[in-house]
């Protein structure tokens, strides 16, 4: 795409936790995201740029960043939407270990859906039978709104309880337990509810509602971990948990 | 941490839901902060009928009063805000949480101004 006239200037978190941002010139073009002017710095200006990108189109998670101070998947993000004056400061991912340079150790992410219960459970006797699952049952549809999740992180960048509590499983891990909760065929809930109702679950939540706000795929990781909380709390008063 | 990391650090919050949260918290915290005085001003009350009169008699100065709606309103911001928590929390997911905290905002301030119009009238 030709350029469109124009610099941006862009600054570019370089080294790991303690580092430093360093500007760069990058030719403004037409219809430019956030991932081409780090691409261009990595390809033009300063091969040694770290960052992770992979599909392009919004559908792998892997090129979320902090693009002017908020959590952004930058392959989706025009500059012309968050440029300020003419400029850009793009960083590492809040809460997570930096790696180098834009790219953040992703394992404690991930490591939290294991730890809410978010793998399917089938149960211990083969299926007999298909189970019904009616599209317009308010279970599905509680999970439907809560599948699409792409696992980008940046709900969890934008989450203060994370940053407060390191120990909190966070906003995608819990919103991944929620769909599960509400999928009729899991045998695990017991241990699912047990696992997301701790200090570090779902009640930690402060509702500030930084995931949904920031969620690219536009989820409401704040209305799964209210309804974690409701079910939950029904199931400690009846003594399942 | 440099202004510039604090100018960006602002930036991923600023939203009407966080400046809620922001609002509820302090509002409590400045509540507890006046608890003490609260219960010195009722401990007068032990003291004798005097004491707590003279209290009071003080109490009724203009500035006090203005002083009293602005304690006034951060009940009202702190009951507000905590129904709307309660209300994400154990009420079907509503779309218009922007909504609630204006409306949470709102409800405070009226509550000062009634308070300031009584004391006034």
């Amino acid at each position: 795409m030709p350029a469109d006239g124009g610099t941006l200037e862009v600054r570019v978190w370089r080294g790991g936790a303690e580092g430093r941002y360093v500007p760069y010139a990058v030719p403004r073009r037409q219809s430019q995201t956030v991932l081409d002017a780090v691409s261009y710095i990595q390809r033009h200006l300063d091969a040694s740029l770290s960052y992770r990108f992979a599909c392009r189109v919004g559908m792998c998670g892997s090129c979320a960043m902090t693009v002017n101070g908020k959590p952004r998947w930058t392959c989706r993000t025009h500059v012309a939407k968050v440029a300020r004056g003419g400029a850009l400061t793009v960083g590492p991912l809040r809460n997570l270990p930096v790696i180098k340079d834009l790219a953040c150790d992703m394992a404690p992410f991930f490591d939290k859906w294991a730890k809410a219960e978010g793998r399917f459970r089938p149960p211990t006797e083969p299926a007999r039978d298909f189970v019904p699952v009616r599209p317009a049952s308010p279970a599905r549809q509680a999970a439907d709104a809560g599948i699409e999740c792409i696992g980008c992180a940046v709900c969890y960048a934008a989450c203060d309880v994370v940053a407060a509590n390191p120990d909190y499983l966070g906003p995608a891990a819990l919103n991944r337990a929620w769909t599960l909760v509400n999928d009729v065929r899991d045998a695990g809930q017991r241990e699912r509810l047990a696992a997301v109702a701790g200090d570090a679950g779902c009640h930690a939540c402060h509702s500030q509602q930084g995931c949904r706000e920031y969620c690219p795929k536009h989820l409401n990781p704040t209305a799964a971990i209210a309804g974690l909380k409701r079910v939950t709390a029904r199931a400690a008063l009846k003594g399942e948990i | 941490m440099k202004a510039g990391h604090i100018a960006l650090a602002w930036r991923g919050r600023s939203h009407a839901n966080y400046l809620a949260f922001l609002v509820h918290r302090l509002s409590g915290l400045a509540l507890a902060l006046f608890l003490p005085l609260h219960f010195w001003a009722l401990g007068r009350a032990i003291e004798g009928e005097a004491a707590l009169d003279g209290f009071l008699r003080w109490a009724d100065r203009p500035l006090v009063k203005f002083a009293e709606a602005g304690l006034v309103v951060l009940l009202a911001i702190h009951l507000a805000g905590g129904l709307r928590v309660l209300a994400i929390e154990f009420l079907p997911w509503r779309n218009w949480q922007k909504t609630a905290v204006a409306a949470s905002a709102g409800f405070a301030l009226a509550v000062g101004v009634l308070f300031l119009l009584n004391a006034a009238g």
